[in-house]
């Protein structure tokens, strides 16, 4: 049977449909699922809309953001507030995939998509996920994408973070062939709070890596109480490597992965890049 | 599978078609409506050839869902021109060599289009950036750029979008 359409107004009646069954997909910006409906990978089942203008929104209230799911990274660069996570919504493709692709989907993205969710897990955000009828709840990016790789039917509503407290804290750097738009030979993304003295708690998220997007604690660990000299940023080099598994793909290799990463990690926190 | 009535304005006209569920934009317009301005290169997004605008939006036909698209207005290379005068980024490309097999030249006119209704004033960088999802395999891109610039620089004379 071909596929079927089923458009709702509230996220929560969308979260109860995936929950309640398996052969509905959710299509929120699209860009994937189209393209799955077009190469004759996704023929049958449902495809789910939701109409609820709160999936799109975005909120700022002082210093907590969320992001409505729904939202594209074009409206991400369309917010003076969101500065810090411009360079993160650029990277994503071309002008007229920014103006589709969503927050929600890039979660999903698998590698070397998925650019933006490592900027949303070097922010430590919440993700508030739907796994039913109900209220959403708060489930933390790093745990939400290990329930991903499960492939749990859940929905999700929103992204919430704290915003950075001062420029230059938060760093984004995707590195491609092509330019100034091309598949991620990796991204990284990097928290660095205290940055102009002495790092207290940094994060830092690779993409491209390994499956997922993964956090590289080596080199937060490495950066730990350390100034972003000479001496912090070999110190992150040295442990860049720690527990990354880089995929091989038609853009580069695994070894190439690894080669170049600490480069560019030395890069981005020496702001060179 | 029950067909579903989509309506949406296209380049100005009130147009209905009846799609399957999963339809893409795309099919809609060359199969329901005969418009075949935007072309199917790839169908999966990464050429651009498709590109519309989809209420001012600068969109991928082949990756958005027909059925969304109910009430909105749909602009194509189709619509450009007005009557028999062409749209100055259309002279642009004719003078500049902007098209040479033209398959990707739909989408490079809407992407260009959808740049100067924003920005009537880019930067060679802003034209770079604004066709980096289009492919061509024909030109090289240089003269598509400069058609770009060329078309932007004629604009406030003629006073047109
Ligand atoms: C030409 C091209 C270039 C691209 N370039 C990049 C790039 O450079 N970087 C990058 O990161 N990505 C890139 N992408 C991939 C993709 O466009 C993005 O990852 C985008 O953010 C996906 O969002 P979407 O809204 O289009 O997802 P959709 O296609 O709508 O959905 C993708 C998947 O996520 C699920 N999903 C979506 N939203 C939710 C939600 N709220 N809750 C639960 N499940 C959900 C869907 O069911 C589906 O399985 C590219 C895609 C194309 C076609
Ligand atoms: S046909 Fe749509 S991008 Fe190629
Ligand atoms: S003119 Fe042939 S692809 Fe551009």
């Amino acid at each position: 049977m071909p596929l079927a359409l089923r458009v709702v107004q509230s996220l929560s009646e969308a979260a109860g449909i995936l929950a309640a069954d398996s052969r509905t997909t959710l299509l929120s910006g699209g860009t994937l699922v189209m393209r799955d409906v077009n190469e004759g990978r996704l023929t049958d089942g449902t495809l789910l809309r939701v109409t609820d203008p709160a999936w799109r929104q975005i909120q700022v209230s002082g210093t907590r953001i969320e992001l409505g799911a729904g939202a594209t990274m074009a409206a991400i660069l369309a917010s003076r507030e969101l500065g810090f996570l411009h360079a993160a919504a650029r990277a994503v493709g071309g002008p007229a995939i920014r103006n589709m692709a969503t927050i929600g989907g890039n979660l999903f993205a698998a590698a070397p998509y998925g650019d933006f969710a490592v900027a949303l897990l070097a922010l430590d955000a919440q993700v508030m996920v739907l796994a039913g009828y109900g209220s959403p709840r708060a489930v933390p990016i790093e745990e939400f994408l290990a329930g991903r790789s499960r492939g749990e039917a859940r929905l999700v509503a929103s992204v919430q973070f704290n915003r950075p407290v001062a420029p230059g804290d938060f760093r984004f750097l995707k590195v491609s062939r092509v330019k100034p738009k091309g598949l991620s030979v990796l991204s990284i993304a990097a928290h660095l709070p205290g940055h102009a003295s002495r790092i207290g708690q940094a994060r830092v998220a690779y993409g491209a890596m390994g499956p997922l997007p993964v956090r590289a604690r080596g080199v937060e660990r490495a950066l730990e109480g350390k100034a972003l000299d000479a001496n912090g940023i070999a110190a992150a080099r040295a442990a860049a490597l720690e527990g990354v598994q880089p995929v091989t793909d038609a853009i580069a290799s695994d070894w190439y992965r690894r080669e170049v990463l600490p480069v560019h990690l030395g890069r981005l926190l020496a702001n060179q890049s | 599978m029950a067909k579903v009535p989509v309506q949406f304005r296209l380049n100005g006209s009130d147009r209905a078609a009846f799609a399957d569920p999963a339809d893409s934009l795309l099919t809609v317009l060359r199969r329901g409506l005969n418009d075949f301005g935007p072309k199917y290169g790839c169908g999966q997004g990464t050429c651009g050839t498709c590109s519309v605008l989809i209420d001012g939006e600068l969109r991928l036909a082949c990756l958005t869902l027909a059925a969304s698209c109910e009430g909105a207005s749909v602009e194509t290379v189709s619509g450009m021109a007005d009557g028999p005068n062409l749209h100055p980024l259309q002279n642009a490309f004719m003078e500049h060599f902007a098209a040479q097999c033209g398959f990707c030249t739909p989408g490079m006119l809407t992407a260009a289009k959808a740049l100067l209704d924003r920005n009537p004033n880019p930067s060679r960088e802003d034209v770079i950036d604004a066709i980096a999802g289009n492919i061509c395999r024909c030109t090289g891109y240089e003269p598509i750029i400069q058609a770009i610039l060329a078309a932007a620089r004629t604009l406030p004379a003629q006073r047109r979008s």
